[in-house]
Formats: C-alpha cells, structure tokens, sequence
C-alpha cells in the first residue's frame, strides 16, 4: 500500500466520523465520535511524521478535554423526552449561519492552500520534538507565551466561578 | 522496512503479547497468593500442584459463563468497553525497551517493538485513554452505580494524571530525550533515577497506583458503595476483560516504573558483560524490578483500607501536584546551574 | 448535666489537627506494612478441610445416632418422649409390637417402625437425648451432609440407626450429660 493511499483512506475515515458527531443522535455518542475523530487526526499527523504533535492531541484532547466532556454529559441525563424542542425559525438562523461560516471557510481557503503532497513532509523525524520545541521557544515564543497568559485568564475564571459558589453556600 | 525486518518486529509482537497476558494471567493467581500470605492462610492450592493451574480454570469459567447484554445496556458500547481497556493495557508494552539488542541468527535485534522518539508520552497517552474503557462500560450498562464508579474513574484519572506527567518531566529533564530508550541507556549501571528524584519516585508510584485503579485508590470498584463499580452488569469473559485488563496495566506501570526510575535493563556490574549474556542478564534484572513492584503494589492492596473520594482529592489536587511542581523546579534549577547557565 | 460514663470505658472524640508526620501519611504506611511483612513468616492457620478436621469440642451436637445395645438390639422403643421434648417438632415415629423370632432385632417388646429426623428442622438442641429414658438417641460429632432434595434432609431409620461394624462412639457425650447410669 502506499502512503498517498493510506493518506487518503484515513482522511476519508477523518471525515466520515466528524460526521458523524453532528449526525449522531445521541450526545454521548457524538463525543465517542469526537475521540474517534481526534484519533484519526492524529494517525494523520503520524503520517506525516509529526509524532509528537499527533500524542500531544491524544493526550491533551482524548484523553483529558473529552474525558471531562463525557463526564459532564453522563452527569446530565440527556433523553429524547425532555430535549429542548427546536422552533423552526431556530432551525433556519443555524441553517444560515453554518452556511455563512462554510461559505467563508471555502473562500479563505480555495486560494489560501496549496494542496500539499500527503505523506512525508520531512524525513529526519529523530529532531522533531527538538526543532518543535526549538521554534516554539525562538520563532514563535510571543504566540506560544500569549497562549499561556490566556490559560491563566481561563484558569483565574474557573476559580472565581468555584469560590463565588462557596460563598452563596455559605 | 525490509522483509525480514517485518518478520523480526511481528515475532516481537506476539511474543510481547503472549508473555504479557501470560504474566498477567499469574498475577491474578500470584494476587491471591500473595493477599493469602500476609493474612495468614495458604490461598489457591487445589488446581494441578500449589494450585498453579488456577489462572486457566478461572479463565475456562469465566468462558462459559453466560454472556449477558443487559436489557437496557447500550448493546455496542456496552461490548465496546471491555475491550478498549484490554486494548489500552497491551498497547503500553510497545515502547518499552526490554533490554540491549540480542544477536539471533546473525541479525541483530532490538527488544523493543518501536523506539518512538515520544516513547514515554505514547505510555501517557495510552494510559490517559485508558479510562475511556471503565467510562464507556459504566455508561452503557445503564446502572446508576456503574455510571459513579465511571464519574469516579474519570475524575481520578484526570487528577493523578497531571502529577504524574510532571513528574515524568522532571525525568525527561534528567535524561534531555523521551525516548524510554535514551531514559534507560542515562541511567547505565546504578546511575538510577531514584537516587536523584527520590520525591518524584514517590509521587510518580501513588500516581501509579491511582491510574491502574488499585487499592488504596480502588474507588471506581468500591464494593462497599458501589456494589461492584463499573462491572456491576458484566458476566462472562466481558467481565474477565476487565479484571484481566487490570493486571495487564499493573505489569505494565511496575515495568514503567522500573524503567523510569531503577534503570531499566540496568543493572550493576553490566560492563563486565557484552552480546546476548548482556542481553538476557539485563532482561532478567528488569524483569526481577518488574515483579518487585508488583509484589509491592499487591503488598500496598493488602495493608492499606481505601481513601474517601474527598481524600483522594485532596490527596492529588492539594499535595501530589505541588509536590511535583516544586521538585520539577527544583530540577530546573540544578540542571541550569549543571550546564552552566548561571 | 453531663450523662455519667458507666462503664469508665468513654472515649472521647478527638478532633486535633493532625501533626505534619501523621499529614504526610508515610510513616504510618510504612508501619502498616511492616506489620503486613512480619506476617508472611507467619505460621498458616488453614486447615486443609476434607482432608484434615478440626477436633470437636465433647459439647458438639451433630448428627444424631440410634444406639443398639451389646448385642446388637436396637434400645429405643419409640415411647415418643424425644418428639415431645423436640421443641423444633423435627422428630416423628410410628411404634410397633415386636413379633416372635425378633428378640435380636429389638431389646423392648415396642420398638420403632418409622422413626425420622428432619434435618431441615432440627435445631441441634440435644433435647431428644435428655428426655430419653433408654440411651436410644444420641447426638453425634458427625456433621449432617448438604443435599440438593429437601426430602434427603428427612433421616429415617436408615441413616439413623447405627450398624453394629461400624458403631458410633457416644461416650463423650454420655459423660456430658447429668445422667450417670446407663
């Protein structure tokens, strides 16, 4: 089998089971469709010899952030009967909102991206996590500090969220 | 790759998968004895002579048992379960390095099916999904103590997680690779980790304990509370999935251990030793760790009572996780100073 | 008014924060496990069961036994006292005359035709043999077998009477007990 194969069998997979996380009826199996997703995404990112980033993924997305994902949803005891029921004028303004982001999606990308040989990108695959961790520090360490700064905003929000709790207990 | 190479690894493979379910199939048989040992009784001796063909007559039971679905189970996911977490457990063996190259036939081969440069994150990463087995079976069996136990396994595994990850960066910073192969060749003879991170040793074994779900952590299958946790519903083999599942993960984290922080294939006096001796001496002394720690887990099982969940919160949240940033810091700092940066 | 401790044995809660050894929790673990350690050299207290049994104390009460005198006659003769004395109604009997020629069958002229035990009944009392006058019954160190049947738990003279190859020793129980002559 070659590569450009394989590429496109996984892409297809990709996209089939992104899809099925909006087709699924059922919340919790959207978020099994989503970690399947996010396994597949990173086979990709395997194939292209970016195996730090493709566990990063795992690690991060599948296994911490759907985690909590599907912990909240088993918490809620979501059924068919007591869905919120979707008035058609609902249904309409999504219809049209999606489109309108897809729409723009197309356009950014139709001229933006030149499709790029699937498959190996770059064969010395024994520096990666050096050269990645060397850009990050160098090239990109504004973006990769501002990040961090917005992680603390997020985590800062959390733990007034959590202590403006405690106080209405009390 | 070439043809033989092919052969080379899928031969590794199966081997790797036999011997770890073999050894996790004694470890059920070596927990009873064990747990028989400390309580004073003599523990499983009736099958074949000191009872060692007990694994295979509970393993033909559990095969015969009715396989039951539940009425009201998520039928796929259900099955799914079981077997994600059987999955995840075998999976942690491939990067592990389980001793220097052994020359057969001519060819030399490496005893490690794939030394990824990210070997120890892909054992993190393998270990983080794991919970996805004991949440998936607790949710689709639709019983409200299994769907606790998986909220239970989930939380715990989060939170155990994010110590255990720093400690291993504070590993990764001793040895500058994750590649477990780079870890174990830093810590040649008894140059171990455990003589440096003597703290992270420590919170990285609590960790260990509380990921493979074991007492005193053992919370998801609490059976004072939860009657049996996530496998309140299963029966049969399903059911021996999980417990099977178990003692893989506990072979597999004694063998992280042992690789992170006693060196690996390491042992003292291996100068003395070259080729395949070397090989299967240091095979043995990482196996020889590896059933220490696994002694020790089952001697952790039968002497401690089990944490409150508020405890075992705490116990991540509060201690573990700024023990482990202050050591990683500490480290830092060392290893700046060492390399001169001041 | 404070409730008065009678028995000098009150405890009182102790609520104290805890000290920074006893926070970090190790020593006390690693004293729990020494402790576990010190028992792997001990002795094991299994008994390997079919094989090996525990010695019953000379009060144990088991399975019953119809004694035969020295010539092999059965002693009871079925005056239903040990079914009265029952209190679990577990012993039933149809008495019967003894005919010529079976003077070696039973030492008294009434002998039991039908004499049954419900084991499922029976509380192990030892009441039966208190109340009877002709050292018929006994209750054994023998332990009563499971049975898949509730009719199997029903003994009759079958299981009941003793065969005079393999008599059933009754002396511990004979010095048990406030009779003192046979």
């Amino acid at each position: 089998m070659s590569l450009e194969l394989i590429a496109t069998l996984l892409g297809g997979l990709t996209i089939g089971s992104a899809l099925m996380v909006v087709i699924s009826k059922h919340p919790v199996r959207s978020v099994l469709y989503l970690v399947l997703t996010f396994f597949l995404i990173s086979s990709n990112y395997i194939l292209m010899n970016a195996q730090f980033i493709a566990i990063v993924n795992i690690i991060v997305y599948a296994g911490a952030i759907m985690v909590l994902f599907l912990f909240v949803l088993m918490l809620l005891n979501l059924n068919t009967e007591n869905e919120p029921k979707s008035t058609l004028l609902v249904k309409v303004s999504a219809v049209i909102a999606g489109g309108l982001l897809f729409t723009v999606l197309i356009a950014a990308l139709r001229e933006g991206v030149v499709m790029a040989q699937p498959g190996i990108i770059d064969a010395n695959d024994q520096g990666l996590v050096e050269n990645l961790g060397r850009l990050l520090f160098t090239k990109y360490v504004l973006p990769f500090e501002v990040s961090s700064v917005l992680f603390i905003a997020a985590m800062v929000g959390a733990v007034l969220m959590a202590k403006r709790e405690k106080q209405t207990v009390d | 790759m070439e043809t033989s190479e092919w052969i080379e690894k899928f031969v590794l493979i199966v081997i790797l998968f036999l011997v770890t379910l073999g050894i996790a199939a004694y470890l059920t048989y070596f927990e009873r004895k064990v747990a028989a040992w400390f309580q004073d009784r003599i523990g499983p001796d009736r099958a074949g002579p000191f009872g060692i063909l007990q694994p295979l007559a509970d393993g033909g039971k559990l095969f015969f048992k009715e396989d039951f679905i539940p009425f009201a189970a998520e039928k796929w996911l259900f099955i799914l379960g079981p077997g994600i977490a059987m999955f995840t457990a075998l999976m942690t063996g491939a990067v592990i390095p389980w001793s220097t190259d052994l020359v057969l036939f001519g060819q030399e081969i490496a005893l490690q099916v794939a030394d990824v440069n990210i070997g120890i994150l892909f054992i993190m990463g393998f270990l983080s999904i794991g919970v996805y087995g004991i949440m998936i079976g607790g949710w689709a069996s639709n019983n409200k103590y299994s769907l606790f136990s998986a909220i239970r396994a989930s939380s715990q595994m989060i939170s155990y997680e994010l110590a255990m990850g720093i400690v291993v960066i504070t590993i990764v910073m001793m040895s500058g690779s994750l590649s477990l192969r780079d870890i174990t060749n830093a810590q040649h003879g008894m140059n171990w980790n455990v003589f440096y991170q003597p703290v992270a040793f420590i919170v990285f074994f609590v960790c260990a304990l509380a990921e493979t779900n074991r007492a005193p952590f053992d919370l998801p299958e609490c059976e004072s509370e939860l009657i049996g946790g996530y496998h309140t519903e299963y029966g049969s083999m399903k059911m021996g999935f999980y417990l099977f599942a178990e003692y893989v993960s506990l072979f597999t984290s004694s063998v992280v251990i042992a690789v992170l922080f006693f060196g690996g294939y390491n042992f003292p006096g291996m100068d003395y030793f070259e080729g395949n001796t070397l090989a299967l001496l240091g095979l043995g002394a990482l196996f020889l760790k590896t059933f220490f720690f696994v002694f020790v887990f089952m001697w952790i099982r039968w002497t401690l009572p089990r944490f409150r969940f508020d405890q075992l919160m705490h116990l991540g949240w509060k201690s573990l996780i700024p023990i482990s940033l202050i050591n990683m810091l500490i480290t830092g700092i060392v290893t700046a100073f060492n390399e001169g940066w001041f | 008014m404070t409730m008065q401790s009678l028995s000098n044995r009150k405890k009182v809660v102790s609520k104290k924060e805890m000290t920074f050894m006893e926070r970090i929790y190790l020593p006390a673990i690693f004293g729990g496990m020494w402790i576990t350690f010190k028992h792997l050299f001990r002795k094991n207290n299994t008994l390997k069961y079919p094989e090996e049994t525990r010695e019953f104390a000379p009060v144990y009460r088991g399975q019953h036994v119809l004694k035969r005198d020295e010539e092999g006659r059965e002693n009871c003769t079925a005056c239903g006292l040990c079914a009265v004395a029952c209190p679990a109604e577990a012993i039933t009997m149809v008495a019967g005359e003894r005919e010529r020629g079976e003077e070696n069958l039973y030492r008294e002229e009434k002998y039991a035709e039908v004499y049954e035990i419900n084991m499922l009944r029976c509380i192990f009392c030892g009441l039966c043999e208190e109340a009877c006058p002709k050292e018929a019954i006994f209750l054994t160190d023998r332990i009563v077998p499971s049975n898949f049947e509730r009719d199997g738990f029903v003994y009759g003279k079958d299981k009941l009477v003793e065969s005079m190859d393999d008599r059933i020793d009754i002396t511990k129980r004979q010095h048990t007990g406030k009779r003192g002559v046979i």
